[in-house]
């Protein structure tokens, strides 16, 4: 089978009509790959933006902090997911808490040295307009830090839309079912189908992402970092 | 910002080229790299396993009887499903893989293959295996798929046989690997030869044994293809419902091997491991690998010294 | 959700079972170390030539991290199947290449950004003393300015890496994920304990390797040690 066959393959799989219906069809999977994803983001980010924002305001912590997060990076999603399901049974939590876990240190890393590395003469200038503690950090430093949170949390996202593909090996649905079934049956346009739909929506995380900081970082800033 | 876009979009296209090369060439002979990867390169015989513990045991067996007559052997343990080891073994990339003659006929050789006996499974087997390729001796040793259900739902709607199952099938759901859903003797077949159609199908992979157990045991499923050698089946009393129109055929212990690469000592001895095993060993075997939580090679190391084979 | 490992009387941890296994622990740790640090390695020698390439012709620098960055999406498995026609399938020899070659791809989206960005943070001055002082552009590059680019690359190789000891766990489930290999063993078995060994000896490597490199930034930046003192 060539390049061209091979492409062709995957093509004809992508546009199958019955691969775009019910339970096993691509909206459905898409839908649930997003669902775990979005969730998994978005809880990671309630923890890890307010934690890094304070522990950069306040300078304390951060040694523990960063090494918690550099520690937490080791961790493979994979064998963190299998002792999960292994103890617990099957389910969404155990692949939500996995799918967090990876999340999480860029999130966190990235807020606090966004925080941690605002000019002091901004602070300054903050702190002479009358401003206090929370003020200066929300209408200072956020917006200041605003690039590199971003950062962070598009590393993060991008992390979690690739890696959310193992939750079909613990039975659970989204685009990963296409791959690890597509390896069982030997079945290869549909991982390559798979592959590029995963590869696709990491792609529209990243541009999505350029839309995000155009409307969320100032102007004055754009051009740094 | 624009040029990072068109930076990904040149890049979408450049991956996309790639991912599809490399998946070029995955139909089996096309591969000038499949002839190169063959095992007897370096002196030894490469014995497998797909990736389930039974597997695994059995390649330990094989592994250790072979050593015991002096055959140098290397292990390639938990490669997959044999939709992707099979072609390995085809190409010599793997000499020697524990399989079940049943399933590997209707997977790999001859999928509209009607054989049921062990007798007629080995000869079909003889008669469509390509030339590089043999199975050796059957053993007595038998593993199944099957369609077991918990205890609830037998007594529910008094299940005894597959064919039971025809008026309550599209309530039900059923767990099983992936690639169950495709094969003949899956679900394939029970929709052809029983008219079954399940409500649902709860995909895992062939490693996932134990957790398709638990979904079972707590009704998340109420059905799943479990192999009948797997010991919980016994400790949480499920029902494996019989199967009169033998969708699943004989499934015994049989080595495929890679004609060329395994010498009349290596035949012999894994000839000898066929003529002892039962599937009262394998089930003995299992329940200390998989309840025990002991070695495979232990376990396989054990059974060998207990059948006069282990050096 | 039950807690069904506990009700079967497993415990978390046989510890007896990790000093049964001592001999393919260091086996499986030593084979995963190669898959997740070979790559890094191909990765550097890689990204450092892209790197200069993508200083020195500015408009090559987007498309590259586009590629970059595009091929860190795919999804590791995915990859790995891919390449199982071309370097064969199971653990050792050149099956190997069907986790290294996926893995140094993934690496680059990291490094290149960290060589470029440093070579770039080489202060325009410097580069002319170099110049004025005779050095050609070659030498200029070995003897100045990657020297000065080494804190920013070894930065981006500490991620790299800490990233590739974890990854490589996912190529159990095509029977090569060095110490990965014991989560389908455990999982298989609904025993944690090879899991939970696995993952601490992979968080353990991760460590130990980030401090290499640490260490490995000091020895090669004796400058920026004595400015901090």
């Amino acid at each position: 089978m060539n390049l061209a066959d091979q492409i062709r393959a995957a093509w004809t799989w992508l546009t199958t009509s019955a691969h775009w219906s019910g339970g096993d069809g691509i909206p459905h999977r898409l839908l649930e790959h997003l669902q775990y994803s979005a969730l998994a983001l978005v809880i990671a980010a309630l923890i890890a933006l307010p934690l890094g924002a304070i522990v950069g305001h306040t300078g304390r912590g951060g040694f523990v902090v960063v090494t918690i997060a550099n520690f937490a990076r080791a961790i493979p999603t994979l064998g963190l997911l299998l002792i999960i399901v292994t103890v617990m049974s099957i389910g969404l939590t155990p692949v939500l808490i996995a799918l967090t876990a990876l999340a999480m240190p860029p999130i966190l890393v990235n807020t606090y040295e966004g925080i941690r590395g605002v000019d002091p003469d901004i602070k300054d200038a903050a702190r002479g307009m009358g401003m206090t503690g929370p003020g200066i950090l929300l209408k200072a430093e956020v917006p200041v830090a605003m690039p590199l949170v971003l950062l962070g949390l598009r590393t993060a996202a991008i992390q979690v839309v690739a890696t959310a593909t193992i939750a079909a090996e613990v039975g659970i649905g989204g685009l990963g079912r296409y791959i690890i079934d597509g390896l069982a049956r030997k079945d290869y346009p549909s991982v390559v189908g798979g592959s590029v739909l995963v590869l696709l929506l990491a792609v529209a995380v990243q541009v999505a992402f350029v839309g995000i900081r155009r409307a969320v970082v100032s102007r004055g800033l754009r051009n740094q970092a | 910002m624009i040029r990072i876009v068109r930076g990904a979009a040149v890049g979408v296209a450049v991956a996309l080229a790639l991912t599809a090369c490399g998946s070029s060439g995955d139909k089996s002979g096309g591969n000038p790299l499949d002839q190169k990867s063959s095992g007897g390169g370096s002196g030894g015989v490469v014995v497998g396993s797909a990736n389930f513990p039974e597997s695994q045991l059995l390649g330990e067996v094989y592994a250790q009887a072979l050593e015991a007559k002096g055959v140098k052997v290397t292990k390639k343990f938990n490669i997959g499903s044999r939709e992707v080891y099979y072609d390995q073994v085809k190409s010599g990339g793997i000499t020697v893989m524990p399989e079940y003659n049943g399933a590997l006929l209707t997977t790999s050789v001859d999928k509209t293959s009607k054989a049921v006996t062990t007798d007629e499974v080995n000869a079909a087997l003889k008669a469509k295996l390509p030339a590089s390729l043999e199975v050796l001796d059957s053993s007595k040793a038998e593993d199944k798929d099957s369609v077991t259900v918990n205890s609830q739902t037998a007594a529910k709607y008094h299940l005894k046989s597959i064919a039971d199952l025809k008026p309550v099938a599209g309530q039900l759901t059923i767990g099983g690997p992936s690639e169950f859903k495709t094969r003949e003797q899956g679900l394939v077949g029970l929709e052809s030869k029983y008219g079954l159609k399940f409500k649902k199908f709860q995909p895992f992979d062939a490693n996932a044994q134990t957790t398709l157990v638990k979904l079972l045991k707590s009704d998340s499923i109420q059905a799943a293809d479990l192999f009948t050698t797997d010991p919980t089946i016994a400790a949480n009393k499920f029902v494996v419902l019989e199967d009169p129109q033998n969708v699943f055929s004989a499934q015994n212990v049989t080595p495929l091997v890679y004609k060329s690469g395994l010498n009349d000592t290596g035949v012999a001895a894994l000839n000898a491991v066929s003529a002892k095993l039962t599937t009262a060993d394998l089930l003995a075997m299992m329940t200390k690998v998989v309840g025990d939580k002991q070695d495979a090679s232990t376990v396989a190391k054990d059974w060998l010294k207990q059948a006069g084979l282990g050096g | 959700m039950n807690v069904i490992a506990a009700a079967d009387g497993e415990p978390l941890i046989r510890w007896d079972w990790i000093g049964d296994h001592t001999g393919q622990l260091a086996d499986l740790t030593v084979h995963h170390l190669k898959l997740a640090l070979l790559p890094i390695l191909f990765g550097l020698v890689l990204a450092i030539p892209l790197g200069v390439m993508c200083v020195r012709w500015r408009w090559l620098y987007p498309p590259t991290l586009g590629v970059a960055n595009v091929l860190y999406g795919v999804p590791s498995l995915a990859f790995f199947m891919l390449l199982i026609p071309y370097f064969g399938i199971g653990s050792g020899g050149k099956a190997d290449f069907t986790i290294i070659v996926p893995m140094t791809l993934f690496s680059l989206s990291v490094l290149v950004p960290n060589v470029v960005d440093g070579l770039r943070s080489v202060p325009d001055p410097v580069r002319q003393a170099a110049t004025a002082m005779g050095f050609g552009t070659l030498r200029r590059l070995i003897q100045v300015e990657l020297p000065i680019a080494v804190p920013v690359v070894i930065a981006g190789a500490r991620v790299a890496t800490v990233a590739s000891i974890s990854l490589v766990s996912v190529g159990m489930l095509i029977g090569n994920g060095g110490l990965g290999q014991l989560f389908i063993d455990g999982y298989a078995r609904d025993f944690t304990t090879p899991i939970i060994v696995s993952c601490v000896l992979i968080i353990a490597l991760a460590l130990v390797s980030d401090g290499v490199l640490v260490a490995a930034q000091r020895l090669l930046t004796p400058w920026a040690r004595r400015r901090t003192r």
